[in-house]
């Protein structure tokens, strides 16, 4: 348990030092800001408070901003160390080697952590500052934090394998990039362009796509964070209001961060000091 | 016993870049390994530590399998090249390993022993080389290790850090480390380790302590001699010595001739102004063995 702590300590403090990391939060508060700003003009015609018109744009902002701060904190943690040679140091240390990797993810989680209320806080000041914030939509933003640990623990998870998977930092890097590229840009778009293809009728529209956009875990963010109402607009009806409020994005959300830790520890035991 | 290598082989890939090694280090005693590039040192000490699998034979640390709690809990290692995160401090890297070593060793005591003192507060991403080396050489003080495998240790320290770090090496063997050190240079091993291993590709060549390697050898020595002019004759005729410059003669010799040698030598008198006696080099010795090997 100590080992645990006293990596996730000096972890922490890479991250905390981690020049590229400051530099995107920083972008993330701007844009939650901006986004908040620039949302209020809709309050009225909703009838819904600040905060709520917000969440919705704090959401989307997520999506992409929560994969690349949990890549670029997970990228370098492997390969980093095979490249310093202190990973085979750290192995010849008595401390387990699942314990380096846990150590590693509570310090990023609470990296991200910090982060996220960071972003959401500015967003919620704003609010304050300008307009009205209701309990329920401090509850809204609440979830987004929680859903938004999960979803950046996902891609710490695949960050990790790819790091321990790749032959050197550099590499790690452009995998990471991919991957990022992958969840949250492209397979929305190719998801799109099998909608055109199919038609409203069309076979993969109906049977496919709603899973397809489940098994996403950017897209399940997506569903499990929008308020209720917004996320059949989302699916703008597509998706059955009925899948989307179910509980199978949730599902998705928690499945996915275990299946990438435990890839991330199956690639930890393989990796060659 | 705290090292045993028995038959160990390791490949990688098709190659086979350790096989059918035995090696045994004693507590107290400090080996040298030596060897070319490639030959196969890093790969025996990772062995050694667990992190490389055998594909045949077996390796004990301290009666234990390598890697395992046990003998991970007794050996210190220091790669090679190491380098720290350069966003953390040199102390903050200490404190680390200290607390997966479940030691409570001081810290800044140790930062001023391997001579980092001051700089133990500094980013590791501001250290020179050698500092670098010198803040894993601190790592590997953290416990008393039964065996301490040390990759490369001196690499890239100036000659007094050099001195120190042998003090520090001798310190440890006397309290009961075996000693396992790699390197490229030859003559700094020569005085401070009790016996030499030399790899080539992957085999033991030479297992022995250094002046049984001198003996078995059997290198010329060389005697260096100046002289006044009355006897130059004397030297190169009698002697066949080799001038070197103006006053200075080189006689080279067989170990077994040397004590014949000197006594005609010194019947010379007054005229021998000087005469030094070099034993053949390290790097002498490495050459003759790796050359024997290819034979
Ligand atoms: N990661 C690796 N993958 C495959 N082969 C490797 C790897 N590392 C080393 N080797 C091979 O193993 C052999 C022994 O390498 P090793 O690193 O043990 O040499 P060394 O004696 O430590 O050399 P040096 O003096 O340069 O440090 C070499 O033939 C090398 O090509
Ligand atoms: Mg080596």
């Amino acid at each position: 348990m100590n080992s645990i702590l006293a990596i996730a300590a000096c972890e922490f403090r890479i991250s905390r030092r981690n020049n590229l990391l400051r530099a995107t939060v920083a972008m993330m508060v701007l844009f939650a800001v901006s986004l908040t700003v620039l949302g209020s003009g809709a309050t009225g015609a909703l009838g819904v408070d600040m905060l709520t018109a917000a969440s919705a744009s704090l959401a989307t902002l997520s999506v992409y901003i929560v994969p690349l701060i949990a890549l670029l904190l997970s990228f370098d943690a492997i390969a980093g160390e095979v490249d310093r040679g202190t990973l085979a140091l750290v192995l010849s240390y008595p401390a387990p080697r699942t314990s380096l990797v846990i150590g590693k993810l509570l310090a990023h989680l609470l990296a991200l952590g910090v982060a996220l209320v960071l972003g959401y806080g500015a967003a919620i000041a704003v609010c304050l500052a300008l307009g009205t914030v209701s309990t329920a939509s401090l509850l809204l933003v609440l979830k987004l934090t929680i859903g938004g640990l999960l979803l950046g623990a996902a891609f710490l998870g695949l960050g990790y394998a790819l790091s321990a998977w790749a032959k050197g930092a550099g590499a790690a890097a452009g995998y990471a990039i991919g991957i990022w590229l992958v969840f949250v840009v492209l397979y929305d778009v190719a998801l799109l362009a099998g909608l055109v293809l199919s038609g409203a009728d069309g076979a993969f529209t109906q049977d496919f796509f709603p899973w397809l956009l489940i098994a996403n875990p950017a897209d399940a963010f997506r569903l499990v964070t929008l308020p209720t109402g917004q996320a059949a607009e989302l699916a703008s009806g597509f998706v059955s209001a009925d899948l989307a409020r179910s509980y199978a994005p949730m599902v998705s959300l928690l499945a996915w961060p275990l299946a990438a830790l435990g890839l991330a520890a199956f690639a930890m035991r393989r990796v060659e000091p | 016993m705290s090292l045993i290598v028995k038959d160990a082989c390791v490949r990688r890939g098709k190659i086979e870049t350790l096989s059918q090694l035995s090696l045994h280090v004693r507590s107290g005693e400090k080996v040298a390994l030596i060897g070319h590039n490639g030959a196969g040192k890093t790969t025996l000490m990772k062995a050694s530590l667990g992190l490389l699998p055998l594909a045949a034979g077996e390796i004990e640390v301290d009666g234990a399998r390598p890697g395992s709690a046990h003998a991970r809990n007794c050996t210190a290692y220091l790669p090679e090249n190491v380098s720290f995160h350069p966003a953390l401090t040199g102390a903050e890297v200490l404190r680390m390993f200290g607390t997966l070593k479940k030691t409570r060793e001081n810290i800044s005591a140790l930062l001023d022993r391997v001579g980092l003192g001051e700089a133990g507060q500094r980013r590791v991403g501001t250290y020179s080389k050698g500092m670098r080396q010198k803040l894993g050489l601190a790592q590997v003080l953290l416990s008393k290790p039964r065996l301490a495998i040390l990759d490369e240790p001196t690499s890239g320290l100036d000659p007094i850090a050099r001195g120190d770090f042998y003090g520090i090496v001798d310190e440890l063997a006397a309290a009961g480390s075996a000693v396992l050190i790699s390197s490229h240079a030859l003559t700094e091993l020569e005085a401070k380790t009790d016996r030499i291993v030399i790899l080539r590709k992957g085999k033991l060549v030479v297992d022995d302590k250094l002046e049984v390697l001198r003996r078995k050898a059997d290198l010329p020595m060389k005697l260096r001699i100046s002289a006044c002019t009355s006897i130059h004759n004397v030297l190169t005729e009698k002697f066949s010595a080799l001038k070197v410059s103006d006053e200075r003669f080189e006689i080279s010799c067989r170990p077994t001739q040397k004590m014949a040698l000197l006594s005609e030598l010194t019947s010379l008198g007054e005229s021998l102004h000087d005469m030094d006696i070099i034993p053949p080099h390290l790097d002498d010795l490495y050459r003759h063995y790796s050359k024997e090997a290819i034979l």
